[in-house]
C-alpha cells in the first residue's frame, strides 16, 4: 500500500543525512509506529510521506501514487496531524473543524452531520465554543485528530501526538485511533515513547536517521527472552549502590531501578550463568526498550564519573525540601490546594498527575517560579518568598527541554551559570573546570552549545545546574525524547547524585522516569490524591483483572478515582 | 553581600554581550542598518545643485539692483536666470516649476542701501520647500553672491561698505514652510536610527530567552528580576551607545556635521536617552511571550515616537492635546538636545531641562517592566 524504497533525505552536508536508506512496506488496517529518539527521522519521514518534501534519493509511493510526481492525487486521501496539532490556537473548536473541512473541500451539505459525528467521536460537542488554546492538552490532541479525520483519510499521519500529554489522555487517543482500524485506514504514529511501541502491529525503529528495525514489536523483544531478570530482596538503601556494582558486570547488558527491585538485561549467553546472589533472580518478559538498547548494544557508560568526583553534600537535620500547605489561586480556580510534603536528603521524589491538575504549579511554586497564594516553599530551610536568592541558590534547575544559550560555546554557559551562582575567583575556574571533565565536555568546549550532539547537549543542562553544588536538583521531565542509552546516562549521574547525599525532584509524564523515584505523589483536581513508593502504588490498583499493574495503569486508575463527582 | 550581587553583575553583563555578539543577526542590526540609513538618507538631501533656474523681479530702479544682477549673469550654477515683469507672475513660475527660487527685488532696494539711517535693504527669496535637497543649498548660494556682489559693488564704485546698512536675504519656503537643514537633519537622524536599534535589542533580549526557556532557568538562579532587567538594559545601552558613536563619526567625516559643545553633554544626553528607550522596549517585552509579539510592540510604538518627535513636522503646529502627548515621547526630547549640541552649543543648563523628562520616562518605564516580570511570577 505505502512503500518506502531505499529513501535518503539529506539536508546539508554538515551534519549527515536525516535519513538514510529506509526501506519499508506499511500494510492497511494495522498501525504503524514510527519509534524513535528525538532527531531520529521521525518528522522527515511522515513529510515525506505527506508529500511535503522530496527525498533526496529513493522513492515514497503512497497507493501507487508517486508522493513527488503526484503529490495531488494523493492529498485527497491524507490525513495529516503535525506536532503540536496544527491547531489555529485563536478559533473555537468549531471554527477550527469548520475550517479544516472547507480546506479539505468537504462538500457543504455534507459538513454539519461529518462535524457532529466528529465531535461525538472526540467527546469535544460540550466544547465547540472553547478556543482552542484554552483548551487542555489531551483536549487539543482530541481536536488535532477530528481536524485530520475530517475527509475520512485512508492514510493517517500522527507526529508525536503523545508529546506533553498525560498518560490517560494517551491512552484515550489510542483507543481512538484503534478503533478506526476496522475500515482499513493506514495509520502512521511516530513517536518518541517506547512503551506505545509495543502497542502498535508494527514498529519502524529509527535512530539518527538509521533504520535499526522494521516489523512486529515482538520481533525485536522475542529475541531478548530469558535475558531479562529481576533482581529481588534488595534492601531499600542499597539499590542504587547495587546497581552500580550490577552495571561494572560485563554480563550486563543493561539495568535500571524498578520499584523495589532491579531489572537487568543480561549478555547473550549469559542467562542462567551469571548470579547476583546474595540476592534472587526472577525472569521477566522482555520489553520493547530491551530490545532498543541491545540493537544498540547495550549501555556505553557503566559507571557514572559523578560517583567518583561530586564532593557529597554534607548530612544536614533541615529538610532539603518542604512544601507547607501550598496553594495556588488564579480568581475563581484553585490550581493547587493545600499541598505539603517533604523530600528526605538523598530522595527522589516524583510529582505526577494529570495536564492541568496542579503538578506544575506545584513544581514552580518550588521552585520560586510561581508565589503561592497561601502558604510557603522551602529550599533547606530558606523561605522561597523571604529570601528567594538564598533559597535559589541551594537548588540546581533542568527544564525539560534543553535550556542554555544556543549561541554561547559550552565553557560560555558554564562560566555564565557558575558566575550567577554565585562562585568567584578560583573557585569559579575550578568548578568550571571540574564539570567539563567529569562530563567529557573538553573537545566541546568552543563548541555553540546549539551545535552539540543531543546527548552532550543533555550533558551540559546538568552540568550546568551542578557547579554550584546544589543540595536539591528539580528536573521537569528530563529525558523525554531521548535516545534510551542517553536516558541510562543521565539516570546513572542523577543515581550517583542522590548517593552523595543530592535530593532530586522530578516532575514528569513518563512512566518510565517515575520508576526511578523512591516516592511518588500524586497531584489531582490541585489535591495529594495518593503518595507512596511507585511499587505500592501498583499494589493499590491489583485487582484480579489487573494483577500485573504497571505504573501507567496505577496512574491511570488512581486518577480516575479521584475524578471530580461534578 | 555587594561584592556578591556585583558578582553575578558582572557573569550577568558578559552573558548578555555575548548572547548578542554571537548571534550575526544581533551583530548585523548593531551596525549595517543604521550606517546604509544614514548614507542613504544623507545622500537624499545633499545632491549638489547645478543649474537650477532662478526666476528675478526687479521692482528696483536704481544702480544696485541692477550690479546685483550682472553678478549673477556670471555664475555657473544659474544658467537659466529669467525675469518676471510683475509680482502676480511668482505663484505660476514656482506652480509650475519654471523655477526652484524667485528673488524680489524691492523697488526701495537701491534707497536703502544708500541711505545709512536706514536697517538696511532687504531681497526676498522665495524658494520652492517641494525639493529640500535643491532649495537650501540653492538658498546659500544666492545668499553669497548677493555678499560678493555688494561688495564688489562698493569696491569698484570707492563707497565705503561698512557705512552701508547691507543687505538681508529673507527666506520663504513656498509648499514646505519648515524646510529641514541637512545639519539638523543628521543629528536627529542618529536620534532615530539609534532609537531603532536600541528598541529591537532591548523587545528581543527577553522574549528570545523565553523561546528558548532560558529564562525561567535565570529566574530560578539567585539573580534577582531587578538585577536581570539591569543586565538586560546595560548591554542594550552599551551595544546601541557603539552604533551613536559610529554613526557620530560618519556623519562628520561624510558631510562634515560636528558637535558644537561637549562631547561630554552628548555622551551623557545619550546614554539618558538610550535608557529610556530600552525602557519601553523592556516594558513591551515583558507583556510579551514571543518574539513576533515583541517585534510587533516595536512596529506599534516607534511610528508616532518618530511623528510625534517633532523630526517631519514641528510640535508647534500639532493640535494642543496631541502636544501633550508629545511630552511622553523621549525622541521629542532628545531632539531638542541633540540639534541644540550639534548646531549650536546648548548650555548644560538647557540640556538638563530636556534630559528630565528623560530620566521620569525611563524610571517609569523600567519600574513598570520590573514589576511585569515580577507580576509574572504570582
Amino acid at each position: 500500500m505505502i512503500r518506502i524504497d531505499s529513501v535518503t533525505k539529506s539536508w546539508n552536508s554538515e551534519t549527515g543525512p536525516a535519513l538514510r536508506g529506509v526501506t519499508v512496506d506499511i500494510k492497511p488496517g494495522r498501525i504503524t509506529g514510527l519509534v524513535g529518539p528525538d532527531g531520529a527521522g521521525k518528522t522527515t519521514l511522515i513529510r515525506l510521506l505527506a508529500g511535503l518534501l522530496e527525498p533526496t534519493s529513493g522513492s515514497v509511493s503512497v497507493f501507487g501514487f508517486d508522493t513527488v510526481r503526484q503529490t495531488e492525487s494523493i492529498k485527497p486521501f491524507l490525513g495529516y496531524m503535525p506536532q503540536k496539532f496544527g491547531l489555529y490556537e485563536d478559533l473555537t473548536v468549531l471554527e477550527n473543524l469548520e475550517l479544516y473541512a472547507k480546506l479539505r473541500g468537504l462538500p457543504k451539505s455534507d459538513r454539519p452531520a461529518r462535524l457532529a459525528e466528529l465531535l461525538r467521536f472526540t467527546a469535544l460537542t460540550p466544547f465547540t465554543g472553547r478556543l482552542a488554546r484554552r483548551l487542555s492538552g489531551g483536549m487539543k490532541q482530541k481536536l488535532g485528530l477530528a481536524c485530520a479525520l475530517i475527509t475520512t483519510p485512508k492514510l493517517l499521519l500522527l507526529d508525536e501526538p503523545g508529546v506533553g500529554v498525560d498518560p490517560l489522555s494517551r491512552r484515550e487517543l489510542w483507543r481512538m485511533v484503534a478503533g478506526l482500524m476496522n475500515d482499513g485506514v493506514v495509520v502512521v504514529w511516530s513517536t518518541a515513547y517506547l512503551d506505545e511501541a509495543e502497542m502498535c502491529d508494527d514498529v519502524l525503529l529509527l535512530n539518527a536517521g538509521e533504520q535499526l528495525y522494521f516489523g512486529p514489536p515482538s520481533g525485536l523483544t522475542d529475541p531478548m527472552k530469558g535475558r531479562v531478570v529481576r533482581v529481588l530482596g534488595i534492601p531499600e538503601r542499597e539499590r542504587r549502590k547495587t546497581l552500580a556494582r550490577f552495571l561494572r558486570n560485563e554480563d550486563v547488558r543493561d539495568g535500571v531501578i524498578q520499584g523495589d527491585a532491579v531489572r537487568l538485561v543480561l549478555r547473550p549467553g549469559a542467562a542462567g550463568t551469571a548470579s547476583f546472589e546474595p540476592y534472587r533472580t526472577v525472569p521477566v518478559p522482555p520489553s520493547f526498550e530491551d530490545g532498543f538498547i541491545d540493537r544498540l548494544g547495550g549501555i556505553a557508560q557503566r559507571e557514572s564519573p559523578l560517583a567518583r568526583d561530586f564532593t557529597p553534600i554534607p548530612k544536614s537535620e533541615k529538610p532539603p525540601v518542604t512544601a507547607d500547605g501550598l496553594t495556588k489561586r488564579f480568581g475563581a480556580f484553585t490550581a493547587a490546594d493545600h499541598v505539603s510534603f517533604t523530600i528526605r536528603q538523598g530522595e527522589i521524589l516524583g510529582l505526577l498527575g494529570p495536564n492541568g491538575a496542579g503538578k506544575s504549579t506545584t513544581f514552580k511554586m518550588l521552585c520560586g517560579l510561581l508565589r503561592p497564594t497561601e502558604g510557603a516553599g522551602y529550599i533547606s530551610g530558606w523561605n522561597l518568598r523571604r529570601a528567594p536568592s538564598r533559597a535559589r541558590s541551594r537548588l540546581g534547575y533542568m527544564a525539560q527541554k534543553f535550556s542554555l544559550y544556543p549561541d554561547l560555546s559550552v565553557r560560555q554557559n558554564l562560566d555564565f551559570y557558575a558566575g550567577v551562582y554565585g562562585l568567584r575567583g578560583r573557585r569559579h575556574r575550578s568548578a568550571v573546570d571540574r564539570v567539563i571533565s567529569m562530563f567529557e565536555l573538553g573537545p566541546f568546549r568552543t563548541v555553540s552549545a546549539g551545535k552539540l550532539p543531543l546527548g552532550f547537549k543533555q550533558r551540559l543542562s546538568l552540568a550546568a545546574a551542578l557547579m554550584h553544588e546544589p543540595d536539591v536538583l528539580f528536573l521537569d521531565e528530563p529525558t523525554s525524547g531521548v535516545d534510551p542509552l542517553t536516558r541510562r546516562e543521565f539516570w546513572g549521574h542523577i543515581n550517583a547524585l542522590v548517593e552523595k547525599g543530592v535530593t532530586v525532584l522530578v516532575t514528569t509524564h513518563f512512566m518510565d522516569e517515575a520508576e526511578y523515584c523512591d516516592r511518588i505523589i500524586l497531584i489531582n483536581n490541585g489535591r495529594m490524591a495518593a503518595e507512596g513508593t511507585p511499587d505500592s502504588l501498583k499494589a493499590r490498583v491489583r485487582s484480579a483483572d489487573l494483577p500485573e499493574p504497571t505504573l501507567e495503569d496505577a496512574f491511570i486508575r488512581l486518577v480516575e478515582r479521584g475524578r471530580d463527582p461534578r | 553581600m555587594l561584592i556578591t550581587v556585583l558578582n553575578r553583575l558582572r557573569y550577568l553583563i558578559v552573558k548578555e554581550m555575548l548572547v548578542t555578539l554571537r548571534d550575526p543577526k544581533s551583530r548585523v542590526i548593531l551596525v549595517l542598518p543604521p550606517l546604509i540609513q544614514i548614507i542613504l538618507f544623507s545622500y537624499a538631501i545633499t545632491q549638489e545643485v547645478r543649474n537650477a533656474s532662478v526666476a528675478v523681479l526687479n521692482r528696483d530702479t536704481g544702480v544696485e539692483g541692477s550690479a546685483l544682477l550682472k553678478s549673477f549673469g556670471h555664475e555657473p550654477t544659474f544658467r537659466r536666470l529669467f525675469y518676471l515683469k510683475k509680482e502676480s507672475e511668482i505663484d505660476s513660475v514656482l506652480d509650475e516649476r519654471k523655477a526652484t527660487a524667485v528673488m524680489v527685488i524691492p523697488p526701495d532696494f537701491s534707497g536703502r542701501l544708500a541711505d545709512s539711517t536706514s536697517y538696511g535693504a532687504v531681497i526676498n527669496l522665495i524658494l520652492d520647500g517641494r525639493r529640500p535637497n535643491a532649495s537650501p543649498i540653492l538658498s546659500g548660494y544666492i545668499q553669497r553672491i548677493v555678499q560678493q556682489s555688494m561688495a564688489e559693488s562698493y569696491r569698484e564704485r570707492g563707497v565705503n561698505g561698512s557705512a552701508s546698512p547691507g543687505v538681508n536675504v529673507v527666506t520663504r519656503h513656498w509648499f514646505n514652510p519648515n524646510l529641514i537643514p541637512r545639519e539638523s537633519f543628521l543629528p536627529g537622524l542618529i536620534c532615530i536610527l539609534c532609537m531603532v536599534v536600541g528598541i529591537n535589542l532591548a523587545v528581543l533580549s527577553v522574549a528570545r530567552e523565553r523561546e528558548i526557556g532560558t529564562f525561567e532557568q535565570i529566574l530560578v538562579s539567585p539573580l534577582t528580576p531587578a538585577e536581570i532587567l539591569f543586565g538586560k538594559a546595560f548591554n542594550v545601552v552599551f551595544l546601541t551607545s557603539l552604533t551613536a558613536g559610529m554613526l557620530v563619526a560618519v556623519i562628520r567625516l561624510f558631510f562634515g556635521v560636528t558637535l558644537k559643545s561637549s562631547p561630554f553633554l552628548f555622551f551623557i544626553s545619550i546614554e539618558t536617552f538610550l535608557l529610556s528607550i530600552v525602557g519601553i522596549g523592556l516594558f513591551i517585552s515583558s507583556l510579551s511571550t514571543t518574539q513576533q509579539q515583541a517585534i510587533l510592540g516595536a512596529i506599534l510604538v516607534l511610528p508616532p515616537a518618530i511623528m510625534l518627535s517633532g523630526f517631519a513636522t514641528p510640535i508647534e503646529n500639532m493640535p494642543g492635546w496631541l502636544q501633550t502627548v508629545t511630552a511622553a515621547d523621549p525622541v521629542r526630547w532628545f531632539l531638542v538636545i541633540v540639534k541644540g549640541l550639534f548646531l549650536r552649543g546648548m548650555s548644560a543648563a538647557a540640556v538638563w531641562e530636556n534630559l528630565k523628562p528623560l530620566v521620569v520616562i525611563s524610571v517609569l518605564c523600567l519600574g513598570a517592566a520590573g514589576y511585569m516580570f515580577r507580576r509574572r511570577m504570582e
